[in-house]
């Protein structure tokens, strides 16, 4: 339960000012939302780098040595941007998976919140202007984006249930409402091998996009799927390395509005978040159809 | 010589009891579902399982009749700039007009007023008889908004978001048309005589996050000055009561499953839900949880009977509680002077519950004009006076016992419990024993 | 609505200059409790909202024939429980706008959200754009005129009014319908349970000829519409109607 944004660029002029649109958008929605907010940056990827996102509860203790212990043990040059309790790390593409196998075996109390190509992910607990703030999200460029502020609804406020939940290279998903049938599906998911780090539902949608996708779906064709599967109410925005995705639930009762203009594809739970963009005045505005996949891509 | 064998006794099944067969005969013969009121009627865990333990040497009690011993609520002090002070901690439940006859709105109003409490509206509006005579009144929104309107809206003292009611959170309702009676039918916009379907999610919002906005929407109607509850049924009592307070609610009413004057199906009255007992300390560990306790009040219902259950919801955290069946019997309902007019109903006195039909002897759940005379308001309403302060007298003379100046001093170490169910849901020991089954989640 | 309209213009000494509210300065507390202290209409007959920017619950309650102009997009709720008031969006509108209303006008120039018009018991919901989901849902004898296409489960359980949509209609038009009176002029995607097509009567044309002239739609007829009605199978419960449940 919470309000969703989401911003895609079509203008690359726009690029430098990613991260300060993406978080007036969502504090506009900060009473929809109190406990909790989070953002995935997706910015350009360097090629045969990829990126690493890990939440420390102690970060003065876990990452001033992180770089270089990690860059002896998988045998390559490592970057690490420290930013509050979050830190991007930064790998030879060829060693991203070797790294995040080591990363727990380094530091266990570090979490991974997510990794990939492009992508870079920041949530706390906390109001949107005070998470946006901590992690410098406003002075982040990036070619499109998502953001999430949670109001709680049956698992606990904590770092790790703030959205968005990424769960597969590149791929994060934030969600408004509330899925009926996640507990089975989270079974069925951990018996085909997905792991799990919390207990919402939330992050039951991410993972089952991911299966899908990692058996060989497309992202439209994995949220085709997830209409058939998944029970309950909902609105997602689904983040990959080229674009963004948006579907709502077969009522769609959860709030949702669209905008679109020569430079730019919004999302968000309310248009207050919207009201700011350049241009806004001139926009295409609509609302997302029902059990109806709508997909952006660079 | 013949010889008979030994007969064995007939047997009745425990499973296809008796009223199992016959409700099986019933669904086969008429093709729908049984519909009824009165909340559920199966034995579950209650406040007859909890006993206080009382004041000897280590505790001091209040001399009774004579120490203090206050009963005052205030409801709605988070951010209503009128909050409601009432004189005793038993307020009356939502019951529709158009569910109960003009006369019996009348009635609880008076009784309510006289005992210094409030009575509230219910699904169809508010009517001259309710407000005229209900000194405190709570103005219900429910998702059919039958007899909505901002003029009652602004003569209201508290209004009450419905989300979820005891008898049945998550399902709607239906009034059966041959009580949509001209007066009911033009204050819910129907036809005469057809059935009328009450929604289950309200119309224009859907989950927390856009009640926040609701509520929003109806404190600037009302210049942030009543009080806005929020009614939820014994689903998920811990995230509803958290989820409330998030979207803003001043006050949080929780119905457990034995509550309920409204009709619904049968199989949804006695299998959805949570026994009030169960509801309460989960709802007071959210509150807790959110440093709310106290700050946004708690009224339960479900089930309350006399001034012991009252003492036993606020011994457990509640701020007040909520009365509507034993309202309804008190004004008259199910009384034995009916009793051969209940027969010819096939049923008797005590056990009538199909208080949607419209055929009630007593002139309470009923728009039948001559029914309904049998109802005197002045003389019922005075009954239900009795009773509130009877069952007030009750819960002081507990806390006195306990050595209680105020019944909110009352707490959980007051209790201990008869059964261990009774003693895991109400996270009290078992008595005799140090032992709370489940203490870890409390 | 213009401007220009005489609104209750009484013959005492009025202050005729529009009472101007700027959201990005004045919070919204102040514009709802103004308005709703509005001794009589013809006191303080025009107002102006500004910078809305999605602002929840604006001009709520209010109960005076005023006339509120709000310039921009308005979030939840607003114009809800409007009795007897004229206001308009010049912008678009989020969910629920002009709920539950009594009495008055409100008329949005751009895009309505889901439940525009919800409950309402009275009075004229004019869209001049689409609206979105669940249109006229348990409308009680409100009036809504769309000028474009409004979304699924419109009307869903509408008591009485009518609803008039120039476009074309979502999925499961009229589910459960009661009394209220549909007509769609352009295609409907598909009807909900009870809803059944219609004969249009002379009567019904010269109601939806007034109300199309209440709503100052003057490039359309009557004739172009198809009416939509309640069937009233599921008026008394019948266990061979279950599907439909």
């Amino acid at each position: 339960m919470c309000g969703i944004v989401g911003l895609f660029l079509k203008d690359k002029a726009l690029e430098p000012q990613l991260g300060a649109l993406l978080s007036q958008m969502l504090v506009k929605l900060t009473e929809r939302g109190p406990d909790s907010a989070g953002i995935a940056i997706y910015g350009s990827a360097e090629p045969g780098r990829a990126k690493i996102t890990v939440q420390s509860p102690s970060p003065s203790r876990d990452f001033p040595k992180l770089g270089s212990e990690l860059g002896e043990k998988i045998g390559a040059l490592v970057t690490v941007t420290v930013k509050s309790t979050h830190a991007v790390i930064d790998v030879p593409e060829a060693k991203a998976q070797e790294a995040r196998e080591a990363i727990p075996e380094l530091r266990p109390d570090a979490r991974v919140m997510g990794a990939g190509e492009s992508v870079e992910i920041y949530k706390e607990v906390g109001l949107p202007k005070d998470v946006v703030q901590r992690f410098g999200i406003e002075k982040m460029s990036g070619r499109h984006g998502i953001g999430h502020t949670r109001m709680a609804t049956e698992s606990a406020v904590t770092t790790l249930g703030a959205h968005p939940f990424s769960t597969g290279p590149d791929q994060c998903l934030v969600h408004n409402g509330s899925l009926s049938n996640h507990n089975n599906l989270r079974r069925e998911l951990k018996r085909e091998g997905m792991k799990f780090e919390t207990e919402n539902d939330t992050e039951v949608a991410a993972a089952y996009l991911s299966s899908k996708i990692a058996q060989g779906q497309g992202l439209g064709e994995a949220l085709e799927s997830g209409l058939r599967d998944l029970d309950g109410f909902y609105t997602f925005v689904v983040g990959t390395k080229d674009g963004f995705a948006v579907v709502r639930d077969p009522i769609a009762c959860k709030p949702a509005v669209m905008a679109e203009t020569d430079q730019y594809v919004a999302f968000g739970s309310e248009y207050s978040a919207l009201a700011n963009l350049p241009g806004i005045e001139n926009a295409k505005v609509w609302e997302p159809e029902p059990s109806t996949v709508y997909v952006w891509e660079h | 010589m013949t010889y008979h064998n030994p007969p064995t006794t007939p047997r009745r099944s425990a499973t296809f009891d008796e009223y199992t067969l016959s409700e099986i005969r019933r669904a086969a013969a008429t093709g729908i579902y049984d519909i009824r009121g009165a909340g559920a009627k199966r034995k579950v865990p209650h406040f007859d399982d909890l006993l206080f333990l009382g004041a000897s040497i280590s505790r001091y009690a209040l001399e009774g009749y004579r120490e203090r011993c206050d009963t005052n609520v205030v409801l709605g002090s988070r951010f209503a700039k009128k909050p409601i002070e009432l004189k005793i901690p038993i307020t009356v439940a939502g019951m529709s007009f158009g569910s109960l006859s003009g006369p019996a709105k009348e009635s609880l109003g008076r009784g309510a007023t006289i005992a210094g409490t409030s009575t509230t509206t219910g699904d169809g509006g508010m009517t001259e008889e309710e407000r005229g005579h209900s000194q405190t009144l709570v103005y219900q929104v429910l998702p059919s908004r039958y007899g909505m309107n901002p003029r009652d809206l602004r003569r209201a003292d508290a209004i009450e978001m419905v989300v979820g009611q005891g008898a049945k959170p998550g399902g709607g309702g239906m009034l059966l048309g041959q009580k949509i009676s001209d007066r009911v039918a033009q204050m819910r916009t129907l036809p005469k005589g057809i059935d009328q379907r009450s929604a289950c999610r309200h119309p224009d919002w859907t989950g927390p996050d856009d009640l926040e906005v609701k509520i929003l929407e109806i404190r600037e109607i009302t210049d942030w000055e009543k009080p806005i509850y929020v009614k939820i049924g014994g689903a998920r009592p811990y995230y509803d009561t958290a989820l409330a307070v998030k979207a803003g609610a001043d006050v949080v009413v929780l119905d457990g499953m034995q509550g309920g004057t409204a009709a619904t199906q049968e199989v949804f009255i006695e299998n959805v839900g949570q026994p009030t007992l169960a509801c309460i300390r989960p709802a007071v560990r959210a509150l807790q949880d959110l440093g709310m306790h106290r700050k946004v009040q708690l009224i339960v219902s479900g089930g309350i009977r006399n001034g012991a259950d009252v003492a036993k919801a606020l011994a457990l955290g509640a701020d007040a509680v909520a009365i509507g069946t034993a309202a309804l019997v008190a004004i008259g309902d199910n009384d034995p002077r009916w009793e051969a007019e209940y027969q010819k109903l096939g049923t008797i006195a005590g056990a009538y519950d199909d208080w949607h039909e419209g055929k009630d002897p007593a002139g309470i759940t009923t728009q039948d004009p001559e029914l309904m005379k049998r109802v005197d308001p002045i003389a019922a309403g005075r009954r239900l006076a009795n009773y509130l302060k009877v069952m007030t007298l009750e819960a002081q003379t507990i806390a006195r016992a306990c050595g209680k100046n105020h019944v909110h001093n009352l707490e959980p170490e007051d209790l201990c419990a008869l059964t261990i169910e009774a003693a895991a849901m109400a996270g009290v020991p078992l008595a005799g024993t140090d032992w709370v089954p489940g203490k870890k989640t409390f | 609505m213009n401007l220009s309209t005489p609104v209750a213009v009484q013959s005492r000494e009025v202050n005729y200059a529009p009472r101007v509210f700027d959201l990005s300065e004045t919070p919204l507390r102040e514009l709802n409790q103004a308005l709703h202290n509005v001794g009589e209409a013809g006191d303080e007959p025009a107002w102006e909202v500004l910078n809305p920017k999605g602002s929840h619950a604006v001009a709520v309650g209010v109960d005076k024939a005023v006339a509120v102009n709000v310039r921009g997009s308005v979030g939840y709720y607003c114009a809800g429980m409007n009795d007897g008031a004229t206001i308009t969006v010049h912008g678009s509108a989020g969910p629920g706008v002009a709920e539950n209303m009594m009495s008055g006008t409100v008329v949005v120039k751009g895009n309505a959200s889901q439940y525009a018009g919800a409950t309402g018991r009275g009075g004229l919901l004019v869209i001049e754009g689409d609206a979105s989901s669940r249109c006229g849902i348990s409308m009680k004898g409100i009036d809504i005129v769309v000028r474009g296409n409004v979304g699924h489960m419109s009307a869903f359980m509408g008591q009485s009014g009518s609803l008039v949509v120039l476009g074309d209609a979502g999925d499961a038009l009229g589910d459960s319908l009661y009394e209220a009176k549909l007509y769609v002029r352009g295609s409907v995607k598909s009807l909900g349970a009870d809803c059944i097509k219609k004969k249009m009567h002379p009567k019904h044309i010269e109601r939806l000829r007034r109300l199309l002239e209440r709503a100052g739609i003057t490039d359309v007829k009557p004739e172009e519409f198809t009416r939509y009605g309640s069937a009233r199978t599921l008026y008394n419960f019948n266990i061979d109607n279950a599907d439909a449940y």
